[in-house]
């Protein structure tokens, strides 16, 4: 709608509480505060992301491009690129789907399901890969069976692919959840009154509805798909040009001193959270226009 | 097209929401379900549209058993109080989607669709804002879009809920009219739900009052006015002066004073709650042989009539009432606040203390 929507009025700078003299903190409090924030911010943040792009190109742009050309990083960002374009659309499934059923229906374990979805978020990433490894793995629950059916999954592509989704299952249903929430049912009974069936209110009416908070969950999702470590690492047993994923191949190139490389892979796994953040600040734009009308 | 509902029964939890309700809405009226919230009314209407499922009892429309039937299949048009429109359709498209989701088979081509939308637009008298989003328009015109798109798909019968509460005084009394008359034109089966005695008596056909779950009367606007047949239809049809007292032949007693009454059907030492509306409350000095001490709180005295706030005295101590006098009257009583009166209703309606369950 934000088409027929004018953009938010004037900027007005300064809050209305700022701008009153009797709820105005003094000046020197004001600069205090401001300095300590962007200064914590300069050195925790900026800094850090200054220096990977820095390092990056510390030994010119055809040392950079030689490291990214390689084999190795090549099948390391292909790796990323699959496991996210696998891992997300998956958790979206699940994510409007547990959304859906936890704000339209009542039902006997709810409170349990909610609970559920943010067990990746408490759970140590490291803990989630060790779950597949010892379901999954040589010596695990399902090994032996695994084996004898000649399916690999631990030291492979799949345990990547199913570390990444548990990791990232809450993104998408935690961003729905509340939206939908706000939503009511309204909606969605008069479009069943008005004779629609359960997709086409779906595909109608809800979805609509919830489309900026699902792409937000989406970017979300896939931005922590792409630098997952801590659970892929468990289970991907560090193949060099098979199972290693970009943040698996940096680490690999930094331990071997191969500084330069390490960085350029980096730096190009910075980017792409970069471009995210991008994506999502316009998503939350929008957003927050159609909000407003 | 009649609908009945049987012995309908609905509980959420340990809440009785509707007990045992059995009712008939002839087809082509437009009745009111009238009651204070939580009385059960917007349950009912939404167990006869399928929104809500009765734990007992049945919904017969058109003398078929419908309890089972999806509410797809039911073909009601059903308006929600906060409209429910689709926010990010235009006006056109929300009128256009009951048309649009029909199953191929039954879909009307686009130019049918678009006739018939601009017809229902005009019915409204909004034909001008097809191509506007439901937050570009005032209360009053989302709820005529929102009445639009009910009956877009011809449905057997118009439900509607509380559909004038989120608007205000004016644009309300507006609607209600313009309702009234929709309906002179359409005469499709309609119930409504209000909390609002005036809308109801005003507007409908008939009138179904309910309190707790249960039917308290059912009647046309001028038999439950005049003849209320508990103290709950009684005091939630108007402003009310309730007495406690006890009968002795033709006087009611209430404490030490006994006025007139004509409830002949009580026994004698009865014990009764009296009530009168404020224009049968006269007011009389001090002085006078008969009538109920109280005391001047306030009096208002714009309008046609005036109205006397008063306090009781004595036995009717800490109770309030309120009385409609031609203003000349309260001229020549010379009434002002603090003064002390007697009050004598012209006329009193008694009902008997145990049967009542009246909350005043």
């Amino acid at each position: 709608m934000s088409d027929v929507l004018a953009a938010p009025g004037g900027v007005l700078y300064g809050t209305r509480f700022e701008r009153n003299a009797a709820t105005r903190e003094s000046a020197w409090f004001k600069w205090v505060a401001i300095t300590v924030a962007l200064a914590f911010f300069a050195l925790f943040l900026l800094l850090p992301l200054v220096t990977v792009f820095v390092e990056a190109f510390r030994k010119g742009i055809d040392t950079y491009l030689t490291a990214l050309s390689e084999p190795e990083a090549w099948s390391a960002i292909r790796l990323t690129l699959l496991t996210a374009a696998i891992a997300v659309p998956a958790n979206l499934i699940f994510g409007v789907a547990a959304a859906w059923c936890i704000t339209k229906f009542e039902f006997p374990g709810k409170q349990l399901l909610i609970t559920f979805i943010d067990l990746p978020f408490s759970v140590s990433p490291v803990i989630a890969g060790l779950i597949y490894v010892l379901l999954f793995g040589a010596q695990g629950w399902l090994g032996p069976w695994l084996a004898e059916h000649d399916i690999k999954i631990i030291f492979a592509v799949p345990g990547i692919v199913l570390a990444t989704i548990f990791v990232t299952f809450p993104f998408i249903a935690r961003e729905l959840i509340p939206v939908m929430q706000a939503q009511g049912r309204e909606e969605e009974e008069a479009a069943i009154v008005l004779g629609a069936s359960g997709w086409q209110t779906f595909w109608h009416v809800t979805l609509p509805n919830i489309k900026w908070g699902l792409l937000y969950g989406v970017i979300l999702c896939n931005a922590r798909a792409m630098g997952e470590f801590g659970a892929v690492s468990v289970v991907s047993g560090h193949i060099r040009g098979q199972t290693n994923t970009m943040p698996l191949h940096v680490e690999i190139l930094y331990n071997e001193y191969n500084f330069a490389a390490a960085f350029a892979v980096a730096s190009l796994l910075a980017l792409l959270a970069l471009v995210t953040l991008a994506i999502k600040s316009w998503v939350e734009r929008k957003a927050a226009l159609r909000h407003i009308g | 097209m009649g609908i009945r509902v049987e012995n309908i029964q609905k509980r959420f939890g340990d809440f009785v929401a509707l007990d045992e309700v059995t009712l008939d809405f002839p087809s082509g009226e437009l009745v009111a379900l009238l009651g204070p919230s939580g009385c059960g009314k917007t349950t009912l209407l939404r167990i006869i549209a399928g929104l809500e499922r009765a734990d007992a009892g049945s919904v017969v429309l058109d003398g078929e058993d419908a309890s089972g039937a999806h509410v797809r299949e039911r073909q009601v048009g059903f308006v929600f109080q906060h409209y429910a429109l689709f926010k990010h359709m235009t006006v056109f498209d929300n009128v256009a989607f009951g048309l649009r989701m029909k199953p191929r088979g039954e879909r009307r081509s686009k130019e049918e669709i678009r006739h018939r939308v601009h017809e229902l637009l005009k019915l409204v008298q909004l034909d001008w804002l097809a191509e506007r989003f439901p937050s570009q328009l005032s209360g009053g015109q989302r709820q005529r879009i929102a009445l639009a798109r009910a009956l877009a798909v011809e449905p057997r019968v118009l439900l509607l809920d509380e559909p004038f509460g989120a608007l205000d005084a004016k644009v309300r009394k507006e609607l209600r009219r313009w309702l009234r008359r929709l309906h002179d034109e359409l005469h499709i089966t309609s119930i409504f739900v209000t909390h609002d005695q005036e809308e109801a008596l005003e507007v409908a056909d008939r009138v179904v009052l309910m309190d707790r779950g249960r039917v308290e009367q059912v009647g046309s606007p001028e038999e439950v006015y005049r003849t209320p047949r508990t103290p709950f239809v009684y005091s939630f049809l108007g402003s009310v002066n309730q007495f406690h007292g006890r009968v002795e032949a033709s006087r009611l007693v209430v404490g030490d004073e006994a006025v007139p009454h004509d409830g002949e059907e009580f026994e004698h030492g009865a014990e009764v709650h009296a009530f009168a509306r404020p224009h049968e409350l006269d007011i009389v000095a001090a002085s006078a042989a008969e009538g109920i001490p109280a005391r001047v709180i306030r009096v208002l005295t714009f309008g046609i009539s005036a109205r006397v706030e008063l306090e009781g005295l004595n036995g009717a101590a800490g109770q309030h009432f309120e009385a409609e006098l031609p203003r000349e009257r309260v001229e020549q009583l010379g009434l002002v606040a603090g003064q002390a009166v007697k009050v004598v209703p012209s006329r009193l309606k008694l009902f008997e203390r145990q049967v009542t369950g009246a909350t005043l």
